[in-house]
């Protein structure tokens, strides 16, 4: 319980610190935005109670808006997922699985489940989050556009985190 | 009552989920000036630092070109103050014999009314649709609200919160700010915003048809919003066109400033700002 609590507490520092310092100044063609910081609700425990899921989402969220000057954007966006994720892992994950497997990684899961479980997440939280920081549907393809490419770089970027650090 | 504590019990992640989320996007909907809490503020302890620390070390590379550009902008001043000594030797001379201009030369167009000071970016965003610049400099440094941010002369925001040590600037790749912005040509002026969508361009609003615009032309702050000089250079317009059932010009102005690039900015203060704050509000009637 303490090595496991202390571990995901270091992949949320990790993920924020890793949004904030590198992700956020990143943009590519003018409308390419990485948002990776959601990496640390895809690695929760398949068995996280799902009102902790909430909160930690509602903390990361909150953590992400204190460096970017945005009270309440990436909150709601992280809570959505945090709200979805256990609903998502029912429609893409057999019973048995989720009863015999502990945590969502590549290794255990396999590459195919894992891309579309993180895909899942991703356009979710992006297509929240650029709309409701936009906060209108004026120049909703540019917005629609923005949410696909950017759902890609980090989608990419999620699953070569699994490769690069999530190895063992 | 028992039937309903069991349903609350039942679907008690569906109604904190709803709760959270109304706080949440109420906070977003609240959020509508750019004067906000201290808490979600780049400028506060715990994020001002480690921006601080991160960027000392990022912006090492930066910091040749960040000299040379300096070094410029110095040569470029030193010629304009050249020129403005020789201007202003002559224009002494002519007032021996002139009744107006010693007058004027007399007036509070002499006075000091703008300082100048520098800081450095620690942190800097051009992705968001509202991005915000912090600074390594507080009010411990002289930083006050409502001080004007440029960059190598160029227009690029306005400090709005300042702590001990930081302070957070709205850029104006902020779609919720607007500057008042003149063509340097003709003198016409409009608003400036940013629509949110290239990091490169805004957009000039309110500019009526029987304007002559050109492509290229220098588009500069007016001097009203009293946090900028007059003639600060913004940028130029690179397209125009006539908006569809409006009888304004829509009008993209390509940056001067290059946003993704800031490591120094220079700060502005009008010294004469509360005085101005004050008379205007005279005229706000009611509040």
């Amino acid at each position: 319980m303490g090595i496991s609590t202390l571990k995901y507490l270091l992949i949320f520092v990790v993920s924020v610190l890793l949004q904030v310092l590198i992700f956020n100044n990143v943009l590519i063609l003018r409308v390419i935005a990485p948002f990776v910081y959601i990496l640390f609700i895809v690695l929760l425990p398949f068995d996280t109670p799902r009102s902790l899921l909430l909160f930690l989402s509602l903390a990361l969220g909150i953590t992400i808006d204190m460096f970017t000057n945005t009270p309440g954007v990436h909150a709601s966006a992280s809570l959505l997922i945090g709200f979805l994720r256990p609903g998502i892992l029912e429609l893409i994950t057999s019973r048995e699985t989720l009863e015999s497997v502990t945590t969502p990684r590549v290794n255990n899961m396999g590459f195919h489940w894992f891309v579309t479980y993180v895909t899942f997440l991703v356009i979710v939280h992006h297509l929240f989050l650029f709309f409701i920081e936009a906060f209108t549907f004026q120049g909703f393809l540019i917005t629609l556009l923005r949410v696909v490419l950017s759902s890609v770089l980090s989608i990419a970027l999620i699953l070569l985190s699994q490769f690069l650090i999530f190895r063992n | 009552m028992k039937n309903l504590f069991k349903l609350i019990y039942r679907y008690h992640v569906v109604f904190l989920f709803v709760l959270l989320e109304t706080l949440s996007i109420s906070m977003v909907v609240t959020y509508n000036n750019y004067q906000r809490a201290t808490f979600f503020d780049s400028g506060n302890f715990l994020s001002g630092t480690l921006f601080e620390k991160f960027s000392a070390f990022s912006q090492v590379f930066e910091f040749k070109q960040v000299n040379l550009k300096m070094a410029e902008e110095n040569a470029i001043l030193r010629t304009a103050f050249q020129e403005m000594l020789l201007k202003s030797n002559r224009s002494t001379y002519r007032s021996a014999d002139s009744i107006y201009l010693p007058r004027i030369a007399k007036d509070s167009s002499q006075k000091v009314v703008y300082r100048f000071t520098t800081a450095r970016v620690i942190n800097n965003s051009v992705n968001q649709q509202h991005n915000f610049i912090t600074l390594n400099k507080g009010w411990r440094d002289g930083i006050k609200p409502d001080m004007g941010v440029i960059a190598n002369g160029q227009v690029v925001g306005l400090v709005t919160n300042v702590s001990e040590n930081f302070s957070t600037v709205i850029s104006l790749l902020n779609s919720k700010w607007k500057i008042s912005a003149k063509i340097k040509r003709n003198d016409y002026f409009g608003s400036l915003s940013w629509d949110g969508k290239d990091y490169r361009r805004v957009q000039l609003n309110e500019m009526p048809y029987h304007v002559p615009v050109q492509n290229g032309d220098t588009v500069v702050t007016t001097g009203y919003s009293s946090s900028f000089p007059e003639g600060l250079t913004i940028g130029t317009i690179s397209d125009f066109s006539i908006g569809t059932g409006s009888n304004f010009y829509k009008i993209e102005v390509m940056l001067a400033a290059d946003f993704k690039n800031l490591v120094i900015v220079g700060l502005v203060e009008n010294k004469q700002l509360n005085e101005i704050k004050q008379l205007e509000s005279l005229n706000k009637y009611g509040n």
